[in-house]
């Protein structure tokens, strides 16, 4: 047994990193957020290149996954760079078209949508988004996805985005959606529902653990540099002792997104996405809160980057479900009720 | 990157079975009061005698040479068989990795069969009433003399020295010395002459530790661990395993966040979401801290200043879990019983092996970089 990273994982994972390191990403998020979406969608391109969403494609469709490991890897550095995009949401559109397109499908209306779209997911030219209430009721990015979905009981239908509405983090541009045509119905469309919730929650757990990292990361560079009453202000306990617990809650939230990847295609897999999204929320908005603190009123300002996944951490704090909705699932699977 | 415990399954299977055999069907009296030593070392005893009691030492001390997962495992299934907490710990977990690092082949032939038996119970006596965390301001002497050293002062808050038979700590053996330096570790029969012990009642009366009072004790140079003036390394190497995984394995926290849920099912009220995600939160964590300890042993086996993190953690969870315990009992919980005995013992996680806040400031320093304080 060796839980870490193999040597492959984590050149993935520094791949990635080196490559968002050179992309000025917050650059991009601003754009997103004011609907340029040219530089973000080249960005999409690149990182498709790298194998980001191919993983996330079974290789009977054009991809090389499904790889839970490099999924939470890839989604981890997404996070630290704060990537703006309908990545988890594509990711798990990616099992939904999958667990229905396996040509078993009783009362699935269009088989050819797996077919159509997952070699596009896998190559990096489709950006699909989805709605999956009342855990994911928005669209994120409907006006730039091409295929944009609704699940609603046991029917998948065209999701018609109205009205985009402002979030927090202007980079996620959320979609109310109406039901448009039914694409496929049955009990097998509320499963792979399930199944691409279970997956969106645990790529959204590894994003929030990358955010809360480079949070705590450029608050300790803060608070080397940052100078005052003579002296930097990491030499103050009480600014130490901040940073040491957000370092203590990435430090374990980190192991249950490993954990949780490792238990894909178990029965504990949504018990164990859950356990991690809890975890990583709380870690992840609590590192925000103290970044926010430790740098004082430049991280309130829209200016200055870190704020961009300062803002990021809090509102994927309740998206894919929040906390609450989270430990309640786990107590389901520990004691049925 | 994978969780394959198979290989260790068959030696899981071994421990579950003999534990299922021997483990006491009545919980043991407290191990902090005198009846419940002596239970507890009777304990110690039969575990010894199936090579269990310390599976990871060399097979020469009476351990298996068991891996660290083999380790993990094994600690999984003692608490999760609901055995008694481990009187021998302060020595186990504490002295022998420090025997193991500096200690000489005599000394680890003569001190480590009876520990591993429970014949001789270690205690800790580093604490000193004006050095608690502050380890760098202890003022017990040890003084140079004809084959050994005298030793002198006062030792306090010293971990199951009302009852146990050895103790270790370092001493200053040069008052001249910095701070950090001039520190001799030194192990010391606690019935020598010279040595006065006052048990301390803890926060519920038990005397789980008490104060030592030192008046020209001699001690031989073979009961030094590693060289005189070199006490402070050696002591650093210790709290390494007294703040990582070997002090609070995670088998502990894992049973006790199974108990807990079966007191939420027993006593829990659907209705009280609040106390449904403590209990939730309890076995998230217990699970992180499980994985964590995964992670550990993949990297290194050496967790350095990491270890800080870790003791953060298990330490601030254990009070939580039994916070939460107690709560689901209700106006039952301060009567007493196996939760209100972990709770007391919970509530000196973050005091003790260096307050919470002392690890805050390693984390700070030597994790994250931060500057130390006046350090302009």
């Amino acid at each position: 047994m060796r839980f870490v990273l193999d040597a492959e994982q984590r050149l993935f994972g520094e791949t990635l990193g080196k490559l968002l390191a050179e992309a000025a990403v917050p650059g991009v998020v601003r754009d997103w957020a004011a609907g340029r979406h040219e530089r973000g969608l080249a960005l999409w391109r690149t990182l498709a290149e790298a194998g980001v969403l191919a993983v996330a494609v079974p290789q009977s469709a054009g991809g090389a996954g499904p790889l839970p490991v490099e999924l939470v890897t890839a989604f981890h550095e997404l996070g630290r760079h704060g990537v703006p995009g309908p990545y988890a949401e594509t990711v798990a559109a990616a099992v939904l078209l999958d667990r229905l397109g396996d040509g078993l499908g009783d009362g699935l209306v269009d088989e050819a949508l797996a077919v159509r779209w997952l070699p596009a997911i896998a190559e990096g030219e489709a950006l699909v988004t989805l709605a999956l209430p009342p855990a994911v009721p928005y669209a994120p990015d409907a006006d730039v996805a091409g295929l944009a979905l609704l699940v609603d009981g046991e029917r998948m239908r065209a999701a018609v985005p109205g009205e985009a509405r402002t979030s927090l983090d202007p980079a996620r541009r959320l979609f109310p959606v109406t039901p448009g045509d039914v694409l496929a119905e049955g009990p097998r469309v509320a499963a792979a529902a399930a199944e691409a919730y279970d997956m969106g929650v645990l790529v959204c757990a590894a994003q929030l653990v990358g955010t809360g990292r480079r949070l705590l990361e450029v608050s300790v560079d803060y608070a080397r540099t940052r100078r005052q009453f003579g002296r930097p202000i990491g030499e103050f306990q009480a600014v130490k002792h901040h940073l040491a617990d957000a370092l203590v809650g990435l430090e374990y939230a980190r192991p249950l997104v490993h954990g949780a990847a490792l238990a894909y295609g178990t029965p504990d897999f949504g018990r164990d996405v859950s356990a991690a999204k809890a975890a990583a929320s709380e870690a992840a908005y609590a590192a925000a809160k103290i970044a926010l603190q430790v740098h004082g009123a430049i991280g309130y300002t829209d200016e200055y980057d870190p704020s961009l996944l300062i803002r990021r951490a809090r509102a994927l704090h309740t998206a894919w479900g929040s906390p609450s909705d989270h430990r309640a699932r786990v107590m389901a699977a520990l004691t049925g009720g | 990157m994978d969780l394959d415990l198979s290989s260790v399954e068959p030696f899981r299977a071994e421990v579950r079975a003999w534990l299922r055999e021997h483990v006491p069907a009545a919980p043991l009296p407290s191990l902090e009061i005198e009846e419940g030593f002596a239970a507890h070392r009777a304990w110690e005893r039969e575990l010894h005698e199936a090579r269990l009691s310390v599976v990871s030492w060399p097979e020469e001390y009476g351990g298996r040479n068991a891996t660290p997962l083999e380790w993990l495992v094994f600690e999984e299934e003692y608490y999760a068989a609901g055995a008694p907490g481990r009187v021998s710990q302060n020595g186990i977990n504490l002295l022998a990795p420090t025997l193991f690092q500096h200690g000489t082949p005599e000394q680890l032939a003569r001190v480590l069969p009876s520990m591993a038996s429970g014949e001789v119970i270690w205690a800790q006596a580093w604490s000193e009433p004006g050095a608690g965390s502050d380890l760098a301001s202890l003022r017990a002497t040890a003084t140079r003399t004809d084959g050994g050293w005298l030793l002198n002062g006062q030792k306090t808050w010293s971990s199951r020295a009302a009852f146990a038979d050895w103790g270790f700590g370092p001493f200053r053996s040069d008052p001249e010395a910095e701070r950090h330096r001039g520190l001799t570790y030194l192990m010391f029969p606690l019935d020598a002459e010279g040595i006065t012990r006052r048990p301390i009642g803890r926060i519920d009366g038990k005397p789980a530790f008490a104060e030592l009072f030192f008046d020209d004790v001699f001690v031989p140079d073979r009961d030094v661990i590693g060289e005189p003036g070199s006490g402070w390394k050696v002591a650093m190497s210790t709290t390494g395993n007294e703040r990582g995984l070997t002090l609070r394995s995670p088998g502990r926290f894992l049973a006790a966040a199974d108990r807990l849920l079966e007191l939420w099912r027993e006593h829990g009220d659907p209705a009280d979401t609040a106390m449904r995600e403590r209990v939730a939160d309890a076995w998230i964590k217990a699970r992180a801290y499980r994985l964590k300890g995964f992670e550990t042993i993949s990297r290194t086996e050496d967790v350095g200043a990491e270890s800080s993190v870790n003791k953060i953690f298990w330490s601030e969870l254990d009070v939580a879990l039994h916070e939460t315990a107690l709560d689901l009992l209700g106006p039952d919980g301060e009567l007493g019983g196996e939760w209100l005995e972990g709770y007391v013992f919970s509530l000196a996680g973050p005091i003790y092996a260096g307050t919470n806040e002392i690890q805050r400031n390693v984390i700070a320093e030597r994790v994250l970089g931060l500057p130390k304080a006046g350090s302009r």
